[in-house]
């Protein structure tokens, strides 16, 4: 008798090839194949390919890794059609950690076949720390003073091609703060009345160049409420989009030099950042140097300190929050995906938004699924990310909200440009400017904020 | 290999981007959610009847094998090209063509997830009954392919129950329809139930007509604890005869107590032998009967604690611990799972067998299953790339078929036949059944070309 049961627990016939970086063959091989992670994910709910599931590219690597599938750039260009939101992590029942594969993929390529030269350029030069994207973005606020903007935006409409990047890219641009934060932020931002906590202030690069009156707002809203805030400055990228992109290389020496500089600063009640993805990425940390004995022990006690902001206010701000002056307003939360799937934070953000007198959340369908931002996909994958997008758009819009909250400035970027360029009836802020503004009225047990540096806030 | 000309003309007449013949996109149609692997030659996204029909009247007249595929979450390897040839990929005919609430009735194409049915069903105040442990990522064509059931048969019953009708293409391309739309129909032989489990060997579901039902506007659920399983299996019988029709009676035996116990505290006792859930559903007002009925018949079975959950929180919290089994399970090890369904009087006889067996072979077998409807899930525990293990592994999972058989039960409840059970298809039909099997086969399918080497081991090329 042919023994077919047999023939079940045999993988296709290959030559196990050895690839540096591309995640063990028991993590790949952990995944049953259960088809759980298909529907939650972006991509293959909008083509229905197999090849754009997490399953799919999960099979891929595992068929690379066994010497069936040659490590090809179609299939490198399949693991960057990946969002990495992390959704399908969230339901996996085998807990295999699919988005971290995806990514270890994208690292092994690199590894092999050297990093694309523009990717060499953007992740070794420009998105490596506040000052440097500043430099990059210097063009581009001269561009916007100048009054330029007005004359070239009708000219890129036109553009066809790949060259359409360039109106994305230009659309995508928020009018850029006068100063980024880290140039105005003093190092120690001491507490209103009475300190409660000492806190490190991790600034992300995005958040200073595009979002410093959002950041400051941050700053505001914790000092407010008893935190002495230190910012050091010579603070690097978090590594998140050298993570994303396949830089591994980059990615650690960036979080060397980080727990290093807050090393320096003493003791510390917690690291707290107002991105999403910097928070996400800090955390990571202990893991991603677990294998460097001189790092590994350093590198835990630091991700150990990392708070969200959401986190962090959630554990400190008082239980109510605004008072009966604080107009009522219609709340709807879009959790970024590195918030809500990465670090499986959901609960914190709908706790201190529920706390806050005056303010209605009403849930919209999937808060964290993905925008379309995601790093740079919605540049590289501008098709894909529009799909995405307006998905988000109607499940926002059918929320009736006026205000949507996140704290990823990805996420704030790509539904900020929406909203100017379709005029939609809502606003995107990030959570410390509605705390801002809730809290400007006191009473509430917590003092008023004050404006840190420029301090005004979009919109 | 399919010759390149084939290739062309598929493309040609369904445009290039729906036919996929690269490496890297057969590797990724190359399974199922077993552990088998087999690549196709070539991929086929159909969104049309009339696209099924004109790649079957190619595979046809090139004598080329066609494996019929939705989700591919099945867990008894049928999506799996084991002949090379086309994977007729169906996850993009997945409208839902119409639900009629005065009819009760839903018109499907086979790509549609059972979940969103729900979802759009449940707009009208309607649900459909089947709802397998894959309901939120299995499609409809494969739910009809394989005849799924899910943990509240026992009051429902299976697929099968909500099928009326079917649009499908046959082996040379000809498209028949069968059945219709009305509960009762007595005209002619009934065709459509001939599809229902018949694992896209005998033509391909292109559109479904389904029975939908009322909600009930309310549901209970009780938590039994016993010390003995047997004394569970005995209080399903004692609930039944008490004349409360359950929606669940889900066991999970002290195995998985402790394996989801050991993930997250989920207030189930770790040394009890054996849990039930039961499920009941209707009224409030009748509920708090029935209730009362449950409780009853299982403390007179013997069971040590019965509690039924305050609110939908708790049974949440329940269910949670039900579905963390197989995850749990995973933690310990690379799992086979097996699907085996006995008459329920035989239940705890068949959870006996299984145990000795597991002790015979050194090796750990977790059972739950939803034995109000004779079906068990036992589990082996094993390590894929220990051969002597596995060698042990399939000598167990013989005997555990055998022992099934044996109990007047059968090989498969819901999973199917496919390619894992396949050897031992002969031992559970009758002789004369299986050779009228093997005619139907050729009757719809003189050429062999669908889904060859499924359900019957002769069939494989």
């Amino acid at each position: 008798m042919d023994d077919s049961l047999e023939r079940l627990t045999q993988p296709l016939a290959g030559q196990r090839v050895h690839i540096p970086e591309l995640p063990d063959y028991s993590v790949l091989r952990h995944c049953v194949r259960c088809a759980r992670c298909l529907p939650v994910c972006p991509t293959y709910q909008e083509t229905l390919y197999e090849v754009q599931s997490p399953r799919g590219r999960l099979a891929l690597l595992k068929a690379v890794v066994e010497g069936i599938l040659p490590p090809t750039s179609a299939v490198e260009e399949h693991l960057y059609h990946c969002l990495d939101c992390r959704m399908c992590n969230t339901v996996c029942p085998a807990n295999v950690p699919i988005g971290e594969c995806i990514l270890a993929g994208r690292a092994a390529f690199a590894h092999q076949r050297g990093l694309a030269w523009w990717r060499r350029l953007v992740f070794r030069h420009v998105l490596i720390s506040a000052e440097r994207l500043g430099l990059a973005l210097w063009p581009l606020r001269l561009y916007q003073r100048s009054g330029l903007a007005r004359l070239v935006r009708p000219v890129l409409r036109g553009l066809p091609g790949p060259l359409a990047r360039l109106r994305i890219m230009e659309a995508l641009l928020p009018p850029l703060p006068s100063r980024p934060l880290h140039t105005t932020l003093p190092t120690v931002t001491p507490a209103q009345g009475l300190r409660r906590y000492r806190v490190g202030f991790f600034l992300g690069c995005m958040m200073s160049q595009l979002f410093a009156a959002e950041s400051c707002a941050t700053v505001d809203v914790l000092s407010a409420a008893g935190c002495e805030v230190v910012t050091p400055p010579g603070q690097v990228c978090c590594g998140s989009p050298q993570d994303d992109q396949g830089d591994c290389v980059q990615l650690r020496r960036l979080a060397r030099t980080n727990i290093a500089l807050f090393e320096r600063l003493g003791t510390l009640d917690a690291i707290v950042t107002d991105c999403a993805a910097c928070s996400h990425t800090l955390k990571e940390y202990a893991t991603l140097l677990a294998d460097e004995p001189a790092f590994a022990a350093r590198a835990a006690a630091f991700s150990a300190k990392v708070r969200d902001i959401y986190e962090w206010y959630d554990a400190i701000l008082p239980p109510t929050l605004g008072n009966d002056a604080t107009p009522p307003l219609r709340v709807t939360i879009h959790d970024a995906c590195h918030l809500a799937n990465a670090q499986g934070v959901r609960m914190p953000q709908r706790r201190l938004l529920g706390r806050i007198r005056g303010i209605e959340v009403v849930e919209m369908e999937a808060p964290s699924a993905c925008c379309g931002s995601a790093g740079i996909y919605n540049i590289t994958h501008p098709d894909m990310a529009e799909r995405r997008l307006a998905r988000k758009l109607d499940d926002i819009l059918s929320t009736g909200a006026a205000v949507v909250v996140t704290n990823g400035p990805g996420c704030l970027l790509q539904l900020r440009a929406a909203v100017r360029e379709r005029q939609l009836p809502f606003q995107v802020w990030h959570v410390s400017q509605l705390l801002a503004q809730c809290l400007r009225t006191r009473a509430d047990g917590i003092p008023s904020p004050g404006a840190c540096g420029q301090g005004e806030v979009e919109e | 290999m399919i010759e390149a000309r084939i290739i062309e003309e598929l493309k040609a007449t369904l445009g290039a981007g729906r036919v996929l013949d690269t490496l890297v996109d057969r590797v990724t149609y190359a399974y199922d959610a077993t552990w088998g692997e087999a690549l196709p030659d070539v991929v086929v996204l159909p969104l049309s009847t009339a696209e099924v029909s004109a790649t079957l009247r190619i595979a046809q007249r090139e004598r080329i094998p066609v494996v019929p595929r939705g989700a591919a979450s099945g867990l008894s390897g049928g999506a799996i090209p084991i002949s090379g040839g086309i994977c007729l990929c169906l996850t993009r005919m997945n409208r839902i063509l119409e639900i009629n609430p005065d009819e009760l009735i839903a018109v499907v194409q086979p790509g549609v997830i059972n979940m969103d049915l729900q979802r759009a069903a449940a707009r009208y105040g309607l649900f459909f009954p089947p709802d397998p442990a894959s309901w939120d990522m299995s499609t409809l064509g494969g739910n009809v392919a394989e005849n799924a059931g899910g943990p509240r048969c026992l009051k429902y019953g299976v697929t099968k129950d909500y099928v009326l009708g079917l649009e499908v293409v046959l082996a040379d391309g000809s498209v028949m329809r069968t059945g219709g739309r009305t509960i009762k129909n007595a005209t002619g032989y009934d065709l459509t139930a001939l599809f229902l489990g018949s694992e896209g060997t005998l033509g391909v579901v292109t559109e479904i007509v389904l029975k939908l039902l009322p909600k009930p506007a309310a549901r209970r659920t009780v938590l039994a604890v016993f010390e003995r399983i047997g004394n569970a299996c005995a209080a399903v019988n004692r609930v039944i005869t008490s004349g409360v029709l359950p929606l669940t009676t889900e066991l999970m035996d002290g195995d998985c107590i402790r394996a989801v116990q050991s993930q997250r505290d989920f207030g189930l006792p770790a040394d009890a032998d054996a849990v039930l859930l039961i499920d009941v559903e209707g009224w409030p007002e009748a509920l708090e009967r029935e209730v009362a009925l449950v409780r009853a018949a299982c403390e007179a079975a013997g069971a040590r604690e019965v509690r039924c959950a305050r609110d939908d929180a708790e049974a949440e919290e329940l269910w949670a611990a039900r579905r963390a089994i197989s995850p749990a399970l995973a933690a310990l090890g690379d799992k086979l799972g097996e699907d085996i369904a006995v008459p329920r009087s035989r239940i705890p006889e068949m959870v006996e067998r299984i145990r000795a067996i597991g002790r015979t072979y050194g090796l750990r077998t977790p059972i739950f299953g939803h034995i109000g409807d004779g079906n068990l899930h036992p589990y082996l525990i094993c390590d894929r790339s220990d051969a002597e293990m596995m060698a042990r592994v399939r000598r167990a999972a013989e005997e555990i078929f055998l022992a099934a058989i044996e109990l007047g039960g059968t090989l498969s409840g819901e999973h199917g036949i496919g390619l894992a059970k396949r050897d031992y298809v002969g031992r559970a039909l009758d002789p004369v059944a299986r050779e009228q099997m093997l005619r139907l086969k050729r009757l719809f399918d003189p050429h062999n070309i669908l889904n060859p080497g499924k359900i019957f081991a002769e069939t494989e090329r």
